[in-house]
């Protein structure tokens, strides 16, 4: 008879390979009224430290977890009730949801971290796959990004869809070698995937570069995309920081590395020690120096942007969102103004180019 | 599909892969190849841990068994350096090597310097060191400071299956010669290693672990003795910061002054003698330029000045363990001028 209006805060997934995350500390005290996005828990993982943002409404009315408590994914941290349900039925769910929770065993089928590889495009890509709804969902990471970087968004997503996570070429542990390295051949490296993988039509959700891409692919091969989300795109207007892209090309130490990486985001306390350590692994394997080199050349000259898709959203028969952060220092967030007015727009105040893992919240509601 | 393979195996893959890559790369050294020609496992050992098996059978003639004279061989892979090779020798225990002082101390490092700069020396001379593998005093030494003193060497620590494979690929690349220090209580170590082939830059030292009230820096195997003391002092409320320097020569000097700005507190842990040592070289590094940023004495933890012993139990004592870091660590804490 559990009462339907409580609703459970349990431990994130944050990762394809977390199991289990630390309780630091509590920000909303029990009482407090949330709405959804506001800061709740600061939750630690072996990969990341962040603040666990209300995905529900509602009063929090029970703290279950203890700070320093190391628990697995899905245990019960909290109860969001509304007034009205008393304590005794606070307790009863309690009671009942410790009883049957189960940990999560470690899925089988799969690598140990979650991550599969398919030949597609001429490339080895690497890729993730979460859910198993109708819906199919492919999110295309950013210019020196890799599909784990969705680690707060696809998870969640994920509850009512198929989503996919790849790793472009020349990035991840993708292929390095190019055979191209146009905006274009990479839209079209997509479309290889989706082949592959037998997608007839997919959604695109694609970050910065990554934008740039699904939308060439929307342009490209109008049957195959079925709608578009933007985030603090490339393609939608000129200017970019010159100065961040060629930075992170030859940045080779952790102390170059990290001022670099702070500009993506608002709250620089997001890049510790092991976002940095994944990107220098990452740009240590050979042929990454020359795939990004080329990539860039692909889409920038100088300070300036040189794919310039915007013209071709009028067109497109779909429905596309376009998400931004105010505080973007990478891509300027007035490149979200002026749209065709069939373009949904949201602009996040006060967050930076990484807005998907920084509002990972108000993001996820925004594409759910 | 993150994939997990051993120290050794990610030194085996690190040289084929690079032998794959240049054909001026040559290995040599003491049964490297060994035993070619006998009946299945025992074909071609690979040297006396089995490190390089696999290799004879894709390189053939460059992968060459040497007598057992190091003065030659190693003279021998220095002079093939000097001329257009780019040799990867393997000196069994670094123990041995002081019979080939000459050829690395007084040749190899000195060639580019005494030469104008007109002649590189891209020679890696891999070498196992370190206690832990009851093979007594003349088997267990950690010389690689005996090295680092000496300029135009370049001495590696690798710590894990990771930083082995990228900083011996860095070390092959390199055009100077380079003592690659293996620790062999480390080659059944486990850990994630990607198949691409991929460098770590020499003087780069690797922050293991973050924390704002102690420092400890550690060598080779003693970076996962200092990760289990700091573990264990995490609950006692203390907590440090690890930082491996990977390369003693050059060495990250910023980083570990930067992390001492932030603590204030120094625990240097070396498993190589106390005298003249990873140690005392830190601790002068730090008490020099660090001065202001220390709240309280530095503390090192090393073995005891004397020969490795051979009685397990005695051995067992003499190479730091987390109790002893631990106990320095909480000495330098509790600390009150």
């Amino acid at each position: 008879m559990s009462n339907a209006n409580i609703v459970p805060i349990t431990m994130p997934k944050w990762g394809l390979s977390m199991q289990e995350g630390k309780v630091v500390e509590w920000l909303a005290q029990e009482g407090a009224l949330l709405k959804l996005g506001d800061q709740v828990v600061d939750i630690e993982t072996e990969k990341i430290a962040n603040t666990f943002e209300a995905l529900d409404a509602g009063i929090l009315r029970r703290i279950v977890a203890q700070p320093d408590e190391v628990l697995p994914i899905g245990a019960l941290l909290g109860v969001l009730a509304p007034a009205e349900v008393s304590d005794a039925e606070v307790d009863e769910y309690i009671a009942e949801f410790q009883k049957n929770y189960v940990p999560p065993a470690p899925e089988e089928g799969e690598g140990s971290d979650g991550f599969q590889f398919i030949e597609a495009g001429g490339y080895k890509l690497r890729y993730s796959k979460m859910g198993d709804g109708a819906r199919v969902i492919i999110l295309l990471h950013g210019f020196g990004g890799d599909a784990a970087g969705w680690l707060f968004n696809q998870g969640a997503l994920a509850a009512n869809a198929t989503v996919y996570a790849l790793d472009l070429p020349g990035h991840g542990q993708s292929s390095k070698a190019l055979n191209d390295s146009s905006v274009q051949h990479l839209a079209a490296t997509v479309v290889a995937f989706m082949d592959a993988l037998e997608i007839a039509k997919a959604e695109l959700v694609g970050h910065s570069l990554g934008g740039a891409i699904a939308l060439q692919a929307a342009v490209d091969h109008p049957n195959r995309v079925s709608a578009l989300a933007l985030i603090g795109s490339a393609g939608l207007g000129a200017e970019i920081n010159a100065g961040y892209i060629n930075g992170f090309i030859a940045a080779e130490s952790r102390k170059e590395m990290k001022p670099l990486l702070e500009q993506l985001v608002a709250d620089a306390n997001l890049i510790n020690r092991t976002l940095i350590n994944d990107i220098l692994q990452f740009k240590r394997i050979d042929g990454v120096g020359e795939a990004l080199t080329a990539i860039a050349k692909g889409f920038q000259d100088g300070s300036r942007q040189t794919v310039n898709l915007r013209a071709n959203l009028e067109g497109l028969d779909i429905p596309i969102k376009v998400i931004w952060g105010s505080k973007d220092a990478i891509i300027p967030a007035s490149h979200a103004s002026g749209l065709p007015a069939k373009v949904s727009v949201t602009v996040l105040d006060g967050f930076g180019h990484l807005v998907q893992l920084e509002a990972a919240a108000e993001v996820n509601k925004l594409l759910a | 599909m993150a994939r997990k393979i051993t120290y050794q195996q990610a030194i085996n893959e690190a040289i084929d892969q690079e032998m794959a890559r240049d054909e001026n790369i040559v290995l040599m050294g003491e049964d490297v190849v060994g035993g070619s020609g006998s009946d299945g496992e025992m074909d071609a050992w690979g040297g006396v841990l089995g490190v390089t098996k696999g290799l004879y059978g894709k390189y053939g003639d460059r992968i060459m068994d040497t007598p057992i004279s190091e003065s030659g061989f190693v003279g021998a892979a220095v002079g093939a350096a000097a001329s257009g090779l780019r040799p990867i020798c393997e000196l069994m225990f670094i123990d041995f090597m002081g019979v080939c002082f000459d050829q690395i101390f007084n040749q190899a490092a000195k060639f580019r310097y005494m030469f104008g700069g007109k002649a590189e020396t891209p020679v890696v001379i891999r070498t196992m060191y370190g206690a832990g593998f009851r093979a007594a005093a003349q088997h267990s030494q950690c010389l690689y400071p005996l090295f680092t003193h000496i300029p135009g060497l370049k001495v590696v620590l690798p710590s894990s299956p990771y930083d082995v494979k990228g900083l011996l690929i860095q070390a092959i690349r390199d055009n100077d010669p380079v003592i690659f220090c293996e620790h062999k209580v480390l080659y059944t170590m486990e850990g994630d290693v990607p198949e691409e082939s991929y460098t770590i830059p020499f003087g780069e030292a690797n922050i293991v672990r973050e924390g704002d009230d102690v420092t400890i820096v550690a060598f080779g195997r003693m970076v996962q003795q200092a990760l289990k003391a700091a573990t264990a002092l995490a609950k006692e409320g203390i907590s440090c910061e690890v930082i491996d320097p990977r390369t003693t020569s050059p060495l990250d000097e910023d980083s570990i002054l930067e992390s001492v700005e932030n603590t204030g507190r120094l625990v240097v842990v070396d498993e190589a003698s106390p005298r003249c040592g990873m140690a005392a070289d830190i601790s002068a590094l730090v008490a020099r330029k660090g001065f202001s940023s220390l709240k309280a004495p530095i503390e090192v933890v090393t073995p005891p000045h004397t020969p490795v012993p051979f009685a397990g139990k005695l051995e067992d004592l003499y190479v730091p363990n987390p109790d002893k870091i631990a106990a320095a660590v909480r000495a330098t804490a509790g600390y009150n001028a």
